[in-house]
């Protein structure tokens, strides 16, 4: 059987604007205005040129997939997936490379693509299935299913800004439900929505892939995937890490972000900044100072960081956020916030920040991101990303709440009342 | 892995009554082969995609025409009513207090008939102009070609335009000015006037998308425009001889001064055809220039937008 998708050695750059430094004169700062007024003059002509400043987004990426496959693509913010979509959907063209697509291709990069507010219903069904590559005799004949679907048949001829988000998630999914191209590109579309909205929408994508549509699906939800896809594909940094089975590559995947991101040690992590001091270390300690290797829900959370800077900095800011798994900040410290001072002298130095009675949910995981700037002008010293992974347990105070995350990455205590009844 | 304990069971029951469109699996053989590869340079429109595109250009149009007037009570008739409402600025402030009405038959039909193709271009330009930024969740989300935005945009404006022509008719019918022969030249000279909208149009939405200095200098450009086409509310004779020679420069002006003599049935003397010959060159060499521009910096839309 022919292959339903062919990349080979797709790769695509990016340029970065480039960035100021240090101070100048007037005549140096007017002629740097005018050197970027002729780069920019000159970038009209010759836009998204590979040049110095830039990265490859994706690199080099090569992969065969077969009509009837299912494919999840995995891998971290950052590694490439939504732009290999956006290659594969024509949205932008590959630098180099050459991808060969069999059949129709619908992507579905978010929920409602081209719904508009002012519209009433019947129009933006009309609108959204042609901008999706419906032709009108299509959308004719599946009108009423989509109608019906949605549920929304009295308000078939109200302006889309009043349904209710509900209705509105409805009706643009019940567009694309009823898309039928031969291969399908979907993209985080299941984090929207309620549970209900999200079971139809994997029901749907099963029975698509049964009746042999060729899907590409990328989640951040593990568990999916293997239900999902028979396929999987890793990426990170743009280059394609891994191909094999869905449970292969998702087990693999969660092995790989959990040692990596495990480590305390920082100095090897992705970063950005301009490097004149470095996040080194970050460790979660107990109020006698011992590491911890498990954050307890409630418990108060202290994080050393360990900083090595090359020169002495005045007026540092240093903020650390704890996120979840699924990249959902929690909560952080800020030194700039609270008008903590913090000078960095050359060499090793270490921080700790202390939050108060953290409740995340029990069984999350949590990571963090890592922020150091000049107060001064906002230089940006060092950044980093989903470091240092600590999974969240409960203790006696938390036993009786659910580890389901769906019910909120924050707890605190409640009660329910009655305020009124019939009767 | 029930998401939601308690609920789960009651959803697997509504989703196994989800109605499933049946499948058809052709046979891959028949299905067409589309290649992604990176190109460079300057191309032409690829006229068949857009073909294949026409429905979507259909819809785009209606959206246009439909989000114009939501929410007013005037609706459509705010189309007729902006051009009359800068007919009587110049009726008033030009022709009876500047005395240029004196000589013109009926300087309100005259004017009119300056200002309703003025206007039709003008809002090509810039609504086209602004056409792909206003789309921009379109542009990075979803593919068809990009040159639908803008076109859609002109194709709404030529809508507006149509029906503000029956208002010109009507001014012609009350006030007994019947059209000569030369009517038939008027979807010629509406033809030209859309093509120069559109290389103009396509071309500054291009250029918005990279630099936005582009949108504020159509904003007022636009301004400064209208006073560079005096043919809107000014008689021929009364501008110097030299600014008669360059004024044609401006692609529009030779086109306006075309269509009021055609729907007037005007004398043509040499200086029309002259007018007519030098903005219809501008007009398309603008379309031409617009339409590769386009091409060859659409593929970066939605990395730059």
């Amino acid at each position: 059987m022919k292959h339903a998708i062919r990349a080979e050695n797709v790769s695509k750059f990016y340029s970065v604007g480039m960035t100021a430094t240090g101070s100048r004169n007037l005549t140096e700062t007017l002629r740097h205005s005018a050197g970027n007024v002729y780069r920019k003059v000159k970038s009209l002509l010759n836009p998204g040129r590979v040049g110095d400043h830039g990265f490859w987004a994706v690199n080099d990426v090569s992969f065969e997939i077969q009509p009837g496959e299912a494919v999840g693509v995995i891998g971290r913010n950052g590694a490439g997936k939504s732009t290999l979509f956006k290659l594969l959907s024509r949205i932008t063209e590959p630098t180099k490379g050459r991808i060969e697509l069999r059949g129709r291709l619908g992507s579905l990069l978010e929920v409602g693509t081209g719904f508009h507010q002012e519209l009433t219903g019947r129009e933006n069904i009309y609108l959204s299935g042609s901008i999706l590559g419906m032709t009108r005799r299509e959308i004719n004949s599946k009108f009423d299913a989509i109608v019906q679907f949605a549920e929304i048949d009295t308000f078939l001829d109200t302006p889309v800004k009043r349904y209710s988000s509900g209705m509105y998630v409805r009706l643009a999914f019940g567009v694309i439900a009823h898309l039928e191209p031969e291969i399908l590109i979907v993209d985080e579309v299941l984090a929207v929505g309620d549970a209900p909205f999200q079971k139809r929408c994997i029901d749907r994508m099963t029975q698509l892939t049964q009746s042999g549509k060729t899907i590409l699906f990328v989640s951040h939800n593990m568990q999916q995937i293997p239900r999902l896809c028979k396929r999987g594909i890793m990426m990170d940094r743009g280059k394609l890490m891994m191909q094999g089975t869905a449970t292969e590559v998702v087990q693999a995947y969660m092995d790989r972000l959990l040692t990596d991101a495990r480590a305390g040690d920082l100095h090897e992590k992705p970063r950005t900044g301009d490097g004149r001091a470095r996040f080194v270390g970050l460790q979660l300690v107990d109020g006698e100072h011992r590491p911890l290797s498990v954050f307890t829900c409630g418990d108060d959370m202290r994080i050393r960081l360990t900083i090595d800077a090359k020169t002495n900095l005045a007026d540092v800011g240093v903020m650390v956020v704890v996120q979840t798994l699924d990249g959902l900040r929690v909560v952080s410290g800020w030194t700039k916030e609270i008008e903590y001072p913090v000078d960095l002298v050359p060499g090793e130095q270490t921080l700790e920040c202390h939050l108060k009675g953290v409740r995340i949910r029990p069984g999350q995981t949590i990571m963090f991101a890592l922020r150091m700037e000049l107060n001064g002008n906002g230089a940006i010293l060092d950044q980093l990303d989903n470091v240092a992974v600590y999974d969240v347990v409960d203790d006696e105070r938390h036993h009786h709440l659910s580890a389901n995350p769906d019910q909120g990455a924050f707890v605190c205590d409640y009660e329910w009342r009655r305020i009124s009844s019939q009767q | 892995m029930p998401r939601w304990p308690g609920i789960s069971e009651g959803v697997a029951s509504v989703n196994g009554t989800m109605d499933v469109p049946a499948a058809i699996v052709p046979a891959p053989e028949e299905l067409p082969l589309t290649v992604i590869e990176p190109r460079s340079g300057f191309s032409a429109a690829d006229v068949q995609e857009l073909w294949r595109y026409r429905e979507l250009f259909y819809h785009l149009t209606l959206r246009e025409l439909k989000l114009r007037y939501k929410q007013t009570i005037l609706g459509v008739g705010w189309s007729l009513f902006q051009p009359l409402a800068t007919v009587l600025v110049f009726v008033v402030f030009i022709g009876y207090m500047g005395k240029t009405a004196e000589g013109i038959d009926n300087y309100l039909l005259y004017v009119l008939l300056g200002v309703l193709p003025w206007n039709y271009f003008a809002q090509s330009v810039q609504n086209g102009g602004n056409s792909l930024i206003a789309n921009e969740r379109l542009v990075t989300k979803v593919f068809f070609p990009r040159l639908l935005l803008p076109l859609s945009n002109i194709g709404s404006a030529t809508v507006d335009f149509l029906v503000a022509l029956g208002l010109a008719a009507l001014v012609m019918a009350v006030s007994g000015v019947s059209p000569g022969w030369s009517l038939l030249a008027v979807p010629l000279i509406v033809a030209m006037i859309f093509l120069t909208a559109v290389g103009f149009g396509v071309l500054f939405s291009a250029l918005i998308v990279a630099q936005r200095d582009f949108r504020y200098l159509l904003q007022f450009g636009m301004q400064l425009w209208m006073f560079a086409t005096p043919c809107i509310y000014l008689p021929v004779t009364t501008i110097g001889p030299t600014a008669q020679k360059i004024l044609p420069l401006n692609p529009i002006y030779g086109l306006i001064l075309a269509f009021r003599n055609c729907v007037l049935g005007l004398p043509w003397t040499a200086y029309e055809w002259y007018a007519l010959g030098v903005s219809g060159t501008i007009g398309l060499l603008v379309l031409v220039v617009g339409l590769l521009y386009f091409r060859r910096v659409e593929r970066t839309f939605a990395d730059t937008i």
